[in-house]
């Protein structure tokens, strides 16, 4: 009888240890994906923005240096190694495309334009999906922090060696409030 | 009271407490006010943030913890009319039995065909990413957003702004909008709406308000099917062994079953809105654009034809218009505008309710 009860409680207590174990694996295959999310859209905008640039360069004849910046910028995004300065570089790429887009305000033939209209609304879309996926990213790996870090699941945490992710931090720049001159 | 902390006013030399921003006596402003105003602001801003972090967690578990009482709720009004009808031919047990045996069959009907039916019923037709690529876009933003699979999408002809979402779960679900929504709102709200949608298919409510809709449509058949067939017996003289107090009973719970199953329901519904309008806020963080969303798709006068009684409850704002005032209270599918308006300002909107 005595054995009986032992052997139950047993293996209440592996399936608890499973339940938690595979919970934890769970969190930290979402996380993996939602890096790899964040990193199909990094390079969708960089395949778009050649494109964008080939066709605005006609009618923005006089922008050379923003155009020169926006491409500048994106070849040392794509040419960036590490999780650091990946953040920091898609993040200048980012304040290039910005100012880009706020100068094309000024030429309504270019605003006008079928070709340039459908550009710049899959790269307004990428850039959101960039921001979405980044916030899904950080949303993950704070699911998957708390859940590391409190009781009981610490324990198996540790014992499976599950260590905490890095959030995707944001560049500075970026983050800054964007500044506007209204004199 | 020592007089070491008061401040002279620079004006009259009236002394004043060192928090006052005006004097007290002629209304002069104090020295180093607007520095103390200044830290006050920064002090309310900071908690006004960590409210909104905070609250669309909290509206989520409350709302999910309802909508379970509720279903089961209708669970035992189906049980309770089964066990008091079979009461009332005398088998309690046989009749319970039957009615959870219709309810299953009208819910596993509903399980793998209510989604093309509702999207028929209400004139939908699904689309390609050719077709409106800035939709399709919207909708990809909020299925990265939420980490859900991507939904079909579906569009309505029409001139009333409104969207709805259907399916069995995230990998079986569809989102459908009218034309007028694409053309009336702004990027912002079109993506509060459709992350809204995203919310309802998240959080299961499609699931749900199908689920619910089978049982409420299991207990009116069941009620109808009593009072119909025990008139019958009853003229035939073959009440048997029956219990004449469980009959009292059947026949009292067969005409308030259906209502109240309906009353239910409809409690289901407005839970359900409140907590995918705070979904949309987790998704988008941005309570503005639903909000202003809520407003115009409420103010705009065009009607949406293809919407009746049976698909009201599944679309974000209610498109059946002609509601008189009082039976909203009760009867409607949906929380007022205002209301919705109201718990997003909660979250850190600054719409204004209309």
């Amino acid at each position: 009888m005595d054995g009986w009860i032992i052997l139950i409680i047993l293996a209440a207590l592996i399936l608890f240890v499973i339940g938690i174990y595979n919970s934890l694996v769970r969190l930290r295959v979402q996380v993996r994906n939602a890096w790899s999310q964040i990193d199909v859209q990094l390079k969708r905008r960089h395949d778009l923005i050649p494109n964008l640039v080939e066709v605005v360069k006609d009618y923005m004849g006089y922008e050379q240096e923003t155009l020169q910046k926006v491409i500048q910028a994106r070849s040392s995004a794509m040419n960036a190694t590490n999780i650091g300065d990946k953040a920091q570089k898609e993040g200048m790429l980012t304040g290039a495309l910005k100012s880009l887009f706020a100068l094309s305000e000024n030429y309504p033939d270019l605003k006008a334009n079928q070709n340039v209209a459908k550009l710049q609304e899959e790269l307004t879309s990428t850039e959101n999906k960039i921001s979405f996926s980044r916030q899904f990213y950080n949303d993950s790996v704070m699911a998957f922090n708390i859940k590391c870090q409190t009781f009981p699941a610490n324990m198996i945490a540790n014992m499976f060696n599950f260590t905490r992710e890095e959030f995707f931090k944001v560049a500075e720049e970026e983050r800054a409030p964007v500044k506007v001159d209204l004199r | 009271m020592t007089a070491k902390n008061l401040i002279p006013c620079p004006n009259c030399g009236y002394e004043n407490s060192p928090r006052a921003v005006v004097c007290n006596l002629c209304k002069e402003i104090m020295p180093g006010a607007a520095q103390r105003l200044r830290v006050k602001e920064e002090k309310r801003r900071k908690e006004k943030t960590r409210v909104e972090r905070s609250s669309f967690y909290a509206e989520k578990d409350k709302n999910i913890r309802n909508s379970y009482i509720i279903l089961f709720a209708m669970i035992a009004i189906l049980l309770l009319l089964g066990v008091s009808m079979g009461g009332a031919y005398g088998d309690p047990v046989a009749g319970g039995v039957i009615a959870l045996i219709v309810a299953c069959a009208i819910s596993g009907y509903s399980w793998f065909s209510a989604s093309s039916l509702i999207m028929s019923m209400s004139g939908a037709k699904k689309i390609e990413r050719g077709d409106m690529p800035e939709l399709f876009n919207v909708v990809e933003e909020m299925k990265i957003a939420s980490g859900l699979p991507m939904p079909d999408v579906y569009v309505i002809e029409s001139p009333a702004p409104n969207a709805f979402a259907t399916g069995r779960d995230p990998d079986n679900s569809a989102v459908a909008v009218t034309t007028g929504l694409v053309e009336k709102l702004s990027r912002d709200e079109l993506q509060g709406v459709i992350a809204h949608e995203m919310g309802h298919i998240r959080n299961f409510d499609i699931r749900y308000a199908m689920l619910a809709a089978a049982l409420l449509g299991s207990i009116a058949l069941i009620s109808d099917a009593f009072l119909r067939g025990g008139l019958l017996r009853r003229r035939g003289g073959s009440r048997g062994g029956g219990n004449p107090a469980m009959l009292v009973l059947a026949v009292v719970l067969a005409i308030a079953a259906p209502i109240s199953a309906y009353l239910l329901q409809m409690a289901v519904s407005r839970r359900r809105e409140f907590l995918a309008d705070a979904s949309a806020v987790e998704f988008t963080r941005n309570p503005n654009g639903l909000a202003s969303a809520l407003a115009k798709i409420t103010a705009d006068p065009a009607p949406l034809e293809s919407a009746n009684r049976a698909t009201q409850h599944l679309y974000i704002v209610n498109p059946v218009k002609n509601f008189s005032m009082k039976a909203r209270a009760l009867m409607s599918t949906h929380p007022a505008t205002e209301a919705r308006i109201n718990a997003l300002r909660r979250m850190g909107a600054d719409i204004i309710a209309p």
